[in-house]
């Protein structure tokens, strides 16, 4: 916190700095550019890493940014968010040799923000080839997928209901990853490759489906994921009863004083990342005690080690084989989290301990226990297939059961990384090519 | 602890590490403080006419990160006035009696110029004289410096000259900017020398501002050759210094040896090959005179570990080195990769495949990691593999015995000796 120097570094500040060039220099030295790179490999787009690496640690800036933002159009938002320990970083060879790995996420990022957020451009519109695309959603996926058919020569229009363009960029990832107005500076720079982005448009109310299908050659949805459903307890309506995304978006959206936390006890339901940055986010806003509430044992949490060990860092207490089962309120008000000690039964599968409710004293508490899918959406498109837990049915190449439609990201995959959202957006960018090429 | 002590051609010091005439030994102050720190010996920066520098005057290359792996520059000899040297060297020799300053001088091709420099050098307490026929920017143009060490005639003269005066031992400054690094040497041994001191700086423009596009040091926007020096120069001293010493014509010639040392293993290397005195100058201007502390304890730790004196050492290599011809073209070795050190990273099969002899086979396991193996009928043991392995130990060059006698090229196309089989592997 702030001694009122105004020294001490921000609570929201990148919790992976931005390199300076001598560090940029050191780093990317280390890296040994190996042959068929195992990092390449568990990048979902493909990024040639050791080639951009090298480009830094010769200094050639424009060069790296262009491997970068060639395979990956988000590159500077990935750079921030994408779980590199678990990804490129995971796989780097010096694992072997017992030494850190290269930073590669904080070099992409080295390499990318002077391009992305000093706008300059790297890639021009392509000359136009009369196609159009309609992309539904401006979330990664989307993104993803328009920036790539942009580059081809067509015309792409995004529809987005939100009032601002990026999805869970904009608006779902913790401060301290991702602020917002990095997520829009980035967006503003897809812009520049002739991608129309239309907001406050929502598809089905503003726009119909049916209209997109008349005035473009193909559909893209990337519509993601609703929000988080309610967990089905007692008390859930109370004030001070929130779903964590809400509460991450307020955050993100308005000053950091008006939603101060000082002072408050805290509890998130839910073991996924999601969860974590609501931890995160509300210790660092100041709350008293922020407890993690999870029905399971930490092994099976589905939030990342790294992720937890932050949460822990950030003073999280972990509350595990635990249920909430009522949120408790006062004059309509939140007051406590009764829940109820859990475990396994002969079949493996969860069960509520008799006689072990306890009651956790908080004021605040944010579910985090998975995201609806958009299965009314999805009911009104004639059709379109979807399996029984609300994800839509695409192949490899992200097309779907309706004529003209392709999909990816978290729709289809029911929640993944933004990287996975954007390789996904870019295969099924290829496939329409390839399809309305063919169709010549 | 091993004895470090020095004697070369008569100039004693308490170890064979000495200040090599240049920026650190400009003045009285920083050799006084050079010999506080451990320094055995200080070559004085270059006495003369007084010139005037440049500014600026030094430039570098970088490499992959590490900061100076080669130095150069365009300074010329000392900017001060000759009697306040001379001064400042008979203060620092009283109060240091046991260490050895060498006095490095440069005049115009004068005989009268010379005596008179060198009698001032020696009534100031020179232990020692060292001839710069090195330098190879400004003063060459001027007819001295390099001018000079490129001429054995002109060596030979001047050296001549100085021994007609000198009273203490004289050593002759080569400059590597020559065809053949022995015929200034032998000018040298034939006038009288007592020894040699190699090398001095190489010819070279370290690079350019690629932003202004103008070469480094840049003076006003304009640059010069100059003398490069520092850790990349190594190797070519090296070969200079071997080449005299394994000379007929000057073997035993004491040798000063200079060029890139910066530690204690570059000392073990040039003194195994013929030095016995070894000078250093870039390592100081990067890290200071403190690197002395470690040049004497890890030479000392190195001899004692083999129960060596220095003397032992001295030279000791030189019998390895070799012309071509006369190296046995039967010994074979193959490259050996430790399967479990190998951490996949596939340079080695990069390397191979594009810079050498497609010897090593690479393959995507199942695992997501990189195979390599060595293809045994194709390795030519080559060694480029084992270079560029960034792990310790992982590849090796083991030996293939066979059943042939060694067999030189010279015995081979006298018809004396037979080769064994090459590798018929095809590509």
């Amino acid at each position: 916190m702030t001694d009122g120097s105004g020294l001490s570094p921000s609570p929201f500040a990148d919790y992976k700095p931005p390199m300076d060039r001598g560090a940029a220099m050191v780093e990317a030295n280390r890296c040994l550019n190996c042959y068929d790179a195992p990092c390449i490999r568990e990048c979902p787009t493909g990024i040639d890493i050791p080639g951009f690496i090298k480009k830094i640690a010769s200094e050639n800036m424009r060069g790296s940014a262009r491997v970068i933002l060639e395979a990956n159009i988000l590159g500077a938002s990935c750079a921030r968010v994408c779980p590199t320990e678990e990804l490129c970083e995971g796989a780097c060879v010096l694992h072997d040799l017992h030494e850190e790995p290269i930073q590669i996420g904080r070099l992409q990022r080295y390499a990318t923000d002077p391009v992305v957020l000093g706008e300059k451009a790297l890639f021009k519109p392509a000359p136009s080839n009369g196609r159009s695309v309609a992309c539904i959603g401006a979330g990664p996926a989307s993104l993803g997928c328009a920036a790539e058919l942009a580059q081809l020569g067509y015309e792409v229009v995004v529809f987005e209901k939100a009032e601002q363009p990026g999805g869970l960029n904009t608006y779902g990832i913790a401060d301290y990853k991702m602020d917002y107005a990095t997520a829009l500076a980035e967006i503003e720079w897809v812009k520049q490759l002739g991608v129309s982005i239309r907001c406050n448009t929502e598809v089905g109310e503003d726009v119909s489906v049916a209209s997109l299908f008349e005035d473009f050659d193909a559909v893209f949805m990337g519509v993601g994921l609703s929000g988080v459903s309610p967990v089905g307890i007692p008390g859930e309506e109370l004030e001070g009863s929130q779903d964590a995304l809400d509460f991450i978006a307020e955050l993100k959206t308005h000053p950091k004083d008006d939603v101060s936390l000082k002072g408050k006890r805290v509890a998130v339901i839910g073991g996924g990342n999601t969860a974590i940055d609501a931890v995160t986010q509300a210790s660092r806003l100041g709350a008293e005690k922020v407890y993690m509430v999870y029905r399971r044992t930490r092994e099976r949490m589905g939030a990342y080690a790294h992720e937890q060990e932050l949460a822990r860092k950030d003073g999280g207490i972990f509350v595990l084989e635990s249920m909430p089962v009522e949120i408790l309120g006062e004059y309509g008000r939140v007051i406590g989290l009764k829940c109820q000690k859990t475990r396994s039964d002969a079949d493996g599968r969860l069960e509520p301990v008799p006689g072990s409710e306890f009651v956790l004293d908080v004021e605040r508490v944010f579910r985090a226990t998975g995201q609806a899918k958009r299965v009314g959406f999805f009911d009104t498109i004639d059709g379109l297939e979807f399996d029984a837990r609300g994800k839509v049915i695409a192949d490899e190449h992200g097309r779907t059961s309706v004529k003209g439609l392709w999909t990816g990201g978290d729709c289809v995959s029911g929640g993944k990384e933004v990287v996975n959202a954007v390789a996904e957006g870019k295969r099924a960018a290829m496939s329409i090519h390839q399809t309305l090429e063919g169709a010549e | 602890m091993a004895d470090l002590s020095c004697n070369i051609a008569g100039i004693k010091s308490p170890n064979p590490f000495w200040l090599a005439s240049a920026p650190p030994t400009n003045t009285g102050y920083q050799v006084a403080n050079a010999f506080e720190a451990g320094w055995g010996g200080a070559v004085w920066k270059t006495l003369g006419q007084p010139i005037v520098n440049t500014w600026s005057r030094y430039g570098a290359m970088d490499l992959n990160g590490q900061k100076i792996v080669g130095l150069n520059n365009i300074e010329l000899i000392t900017d001060r006035p000759l009697e306040v040297n001379l001064k400042e060297i008979y203060e620092v020799k009283k109060r240091f009696p046991n260490n050895a300053i060498i006095v490095s001088l440069m005049v115009e091709s004068k005989r009268e110029a010379w005596h008179e420099i060198v009698k001032k050098a020696e009534d100031a307490g020179a232990d020692g004289l060292e001839l710069n026929f090195g330098c190879p920017h400004g003063m060459s143009e001027r007819g001295m410096g390099a001018a000079v060490g490129q001429v054995p005639e002109y060596c030979q003269q001047i050296t001549e000259w100085v021994k007609e005066v000198a009273t203490v031992p004289v050593l002759v400054k080569l400059t590597p900017n020559v065809t053949d690094i022995r015929y200034p040497a032998r000018a040298a041994k034939a006038a009288g020398a007592d020894g040699v001191s190699l090398i001095n700086t190489i010819n070279s423009v370290i690079g350019l501002d690629i932003d202004t596009l103008a070469p480094r040091p840049t003076v006003n926007g304009w640059s010069s050759h100059g003398g490069y020096c520092g850790p990349a120069v190594k190797p070519i001293a090296l070969n200079m210094l071997s080449q005299i010493a394994t000379d007929p014509e000057t073997l035993g010639l004491p040798i000063s040896g200079i060029g890139g040392v910066s530690t204690w293993k570059d000392a073990v290397e040039f003194i195994a090959l013929g030095a016995t005195s070894v000078q250093v100058c870039t390592a100081v201007m990067h890290y200071g005179f403190r690197i002395i502390e470690d040049l004497c304890d890890g030479l000392s730790n190195y001899l004692d570990e083999r129960s060596m004196t220095l003397q032992e050492l001295q030279g000791i290599s030189l019998e390895r080195i070799h012309d071509w011809k006369e190296l046995d073209l039967n010994y074979v070795v193959n490259a050996r990769i430790d399967q479990e050190k190998c951490i996949g990273c596939g340079l080695c099969y990069t390397a191979c495949e594009d810079g050498a002899h497609q010897a090593i086979f690479s393959e995507r396991r199942d695992d997501g990691r990189t195979f390599v193996e060595v293809k045994p009928d194709a390795c030519v043991g080559c060694n480029l593999c084992s270079l560029v392995c960034p792990v310790d130990g992982c590849i090796e060059m083991v030996q293939i015995p066979n059943d042939f006698e060694s067999c030189s090229w010279e015995e081979y196309s006298s018809g004396e000796g037979v080769l064994a089989p090459r590798p018929t592997y095809e590509r």
